[in-house]
């Protein structure tokens, strides 16, 4: 597990460790954790730390804030820490006061649009926004008819929910907005749109996913040195040993994608090719690693890793189901492809080279 | 905590950007005079000495090594930048890349002082070739078992055995080798086994060619028959150079070489595909691209931990073994989206030409330098499992 890096982000690890232990947490059917989770998260202004302290927030750096989503992912935190992070950040970015309280950002899908309409209400249906159950207020991104942006904070009882789930077994919801009137509303600072927003979410979302790969390699590394079979320990097997190190080459790589995306972001003076190249590409390659990796660490668990009452499933289907946010890894792809193929083939590598 | 694995997002510094447009400059002008075409990686006389000595004019050899030795006394993440620039162009490096690489770190660490000063200048000049002789026909990756023997004799050492799989040991000039000194002890199966430098092209030594499956003819059988070694040539202990070539191993695991050997394929099919791909292009080439660009952030990675002075021998060896898993099956990805190509793509015929040399090429990246077993063991064990 690596070390923290700030002191933003030893608090969290230190929150996570006290009152998001995987052990509890599984055993509580009725999800008494979560309260005073929250609770100590929001004391600490975890949740506002992109939050600038003139609007209630605890104005945490960029960095820092990433390495508390990292954290969150090592531990596989299943509460709206995320995506409270990421809707301060976005009213942030049109000096919008944060409420109190849980939020989630709307929309939460490249493919989704919220549409704000001549009367000043706006409109659309957002699917799989996550945590959007919980959440007391929205960041909503919205096009205007020009194609103008905007960025609103809407009370979510204004807006009709269809409870999901998502693999995780986090919210992972619907979101209509019917002529919803914004508690507040302001334009995207210029240059500001639906991609930033995404790749912002996507780079989240990837912080997490090597986050949780970490902890999956570190409870499979575990389990095989415990796990005695065929009079051995079940480490001792090369053929464990050889998936054990694959996992290990998978996290290495959502780790290293993650955390260059993270830094690229939290320095970036402008918006540029360079800059969604690192977005993108922390996007699909955490998530192909998630794949191969929670495969292999189910492989190395058997049949205990596939219980309900096992830990395991927490991380790896939590490091599954963050794939599907703020767009897929088979998304990115095309869209990086598109970018690859625009510049030409001879500003491929000045382009993989440029830091 | 088991394994603290870290990747830090190291960037290369601004006196990297402008020697990074030095090395293309020079390349670019290289190519215009006709030394080497990039679009040709399954060229033949990948040996171009003239090369080789321009290299070293710029000061691109012995990037790393104190300069009263003939070096720059510059960072790796410099020579970082000179390394896959060249790769990238597909310049013929196979001169000098060895030395640099490799030869002479060795050297620098264990070669006494009248040695480096003979051989270390020339190979920042570019005018000397290296050849690494670890394996035996039948040692190769269990390195220890290697029975090409050493015996003591007056002033030095007579050799006799058999290296192979010698990769350009029929134009080098030295050869770093390990022979057997000692047998094995019980506690230690890795004792008994030296270091030594070699000076080829002598009587007593035989190169035989070995044809590979690319039709080139880069790697040799090196056959010793009572070659004379002087006692000036042992590098480091005797019978104790298991100690001595894990750390060097870091250096030779993570590099640029080790993941973009098939790279100018995925060039070529984006200028296939041209401006406007359709969607299982754009998908395949995305995906393609985000694998490299993550592949190049970690070893960039342990390259900027090196050049701090730590060693990530377990980072190298995820790098060496994703890198070249991935640069083994580029080929064949790149084959999978290429089959929808336009007939009149205009380089088509280039496109074709490549991926026939890097699938033919593909099968070695995971064997050469570490096979992928033997990286994944090296990690098993970094995470504590063995």
């Amino acid at each position: 597990m690596a070390e923290s890096d700030n002191i933003v982000a030893e608090t969290a690890e230190k929150i996570f460790a006290d009152l998001a232990d995987a052990q509890t947490i599984n055993r509580d059917q009725k999800g008494e954790w979560k309260a005073p989770l929250w609770q100590a998260l929001t004391e600490a202004g975890l949740p506002l730390s992109w939050v600038g302290e003139d609007c209630g927030g605890s104005g945490a750096s960029l960095a820092e804030g990433f390495s508390v989503l990292s954290a969150a992912g090592r531990f596989a935190v299943a509460v709206p820490l995320a995506e409270t992070m990421l809707a301060g950040w976005l009213l942030a970015q049109a000096k919008i006061a944060s409420p109190d309280g849980e939020m989630t950002v709307v929309p939460a899908s490249p493919k989704d649009m919220i549409t704000l309409n001549a009367d000043g209400s706006l409109s659309g249906r957002a699917r799989n926004v996550p945590f959007a159950k919980v959440a007391k207020h929205f960041a909503v991104l919205a096009n205007d008819a020009k194609g103008a942006v905007s960025i609103a904070l809407v009370d979510a009882a204004k807006c009709r929910i269809e409870a999901g789930l998502g693999l995780g077994g986090d919210h992972s919801d619907t979101v209509t907005l019917d002529k919803v009137q914004p508690a507040a509303i302001k334009p995207a600072p210029k240059g500001f749109d639906q991609t930033r927003l995404m790749l912002m979410g996507g780079v989240a979302r990837s912080l997490q996913i090597a986050g949780a790969l970490e902890s999956l390699l570190e409870i499979s590394v575990r389990y095989s040195n415990e796990r005695v079979a065929f009079e051995k320990k079940i480490s001792k097997f090369q053929a464990v040993q050889h998936n054990l190190a694959r996992l290990a080459g998978e996290s290495a790589a959502a780790l290293a994608a993650a955390t260059s995306a993270a830094d690229a972001v939290a320095n970036a003076t402008e918006f540029n090719d360079e800059l969604f190249l690192e977005a993108a590409a922390a996007k699909i390659r955490c998530a192909e690693a998630a794949e191969k990796g929670s495969g292999i660490a189910h492989q190395v668990h058997g049949a205990i890793g596939f219980t309900s009452e096992h830990i395991l499933h927490r991380y790896s289907l939590r490091a599954l189901a963050w794939r599907d946010d703020f767009g897929s890894e088979s998304y990115w792809a095309v869209e990086l492809g598109k970018l690859v193929c625009d510049r030409g083939a001879d500003e491929l590598w000045p382009l993989v080279a440029s830091r | 905590m088991t394994a603290a694995l870290r990747f830090d997002p190291i960037r290369l510094p601004e006196k990297c950007e402008q020697l990074r447009k030095e090395v293309r400059a020079f390349l670019a002008e290289e190519i215009a005079a006709g030394t080497f075409d990039p679009h040709k990686p399954n060229r033949e006389d990948t040996d171009v000495p003239e090369f080789s000595r321009k290299v070293g004019e710029r000061g691109w050899l012995g990037m790393t090594w104190p300069k009263q030795y003939g070096g720059h006394e510059r960072s790796f993440l410099e020579r970082y930048v000179v390394t896959e620039e060249m790769r990238v162009a597909n310049a013929p490096t196979r001169r000098f890349f060895v030395a640099d690489r490799q030869s002479g770190p060795v050297l620098l660490k264990y070669a006494p002082e009248h040695i480096k000063m003979d051989i270390l200048p020339r190979i920042c000049r570019g005018e000397v070739c290296f050849a690494i002789g670890m394996s035996e026909p039948n040692s190769g990756s269990d390195l220890f078992a290697a029975k090409t023997r050493a015996t003591k004799t007056d002033g030095g050492y007579l050799i006799n055995g058999t290296k192979i799989w010698t990769s350009s040991a029929h134009i080098a000039d030295y050869m770093i080798a390990i022979f057997r000194t000692s047998p094995p002890t019980k506690e230690n199966r890795r004792h008994g086994l030296t270091q030594f430098l070699v000076k080829m092209k002598q009587p007593g030594i035989q190169v035989n060619p070995i044809s590979q499956i690319t039709g080139q003819k880069e790697f040799n059988e090196v056959v010793f028959t009572d070659f004379f070694v002087p006692d000036d040539h042992v590098l480091g202990e005797i019978d104790g150079a298991w100690k001595q070539a894990t750390s060097e191993l870091a250096y030779e695991r993570s590099g640029p070489e080790r993941f973009l050997e098939t790279y100018y394929v995925l060039t070529e099919l984006v200028r296939a595909v041209g401006n406007n791909p359709d969607t299982r292009s754009a998908e395949g080439i995305g995906r393609l691209v985000a694998q490299v660009h993550t592949m190049r952030r970690m070893s960039v990675s342990v390259a900027g931990m090196l050049q701090a002075g730590k060693e990530p021998v377990v980072e190298a060896s995820i790098v060496k073994d994703i890198g070249t898993v991935w640069e083994q099956q580029l080929p064949h990805r790149v084959r999978d989206l290429a089959a929808f190509v336009e007939e009149t793509a205009t380089n088509r015929e280039t496109l074709e030409k490549q991926l026939d040399f890097a699938i033919k090429t593909a099968p070695k990246l995971t064997i050469q330098g570490g096979t992928t077993e033997v990286l994944r063991g090296i990690i098993a064990r970094g995470l504590g499992l063995r």
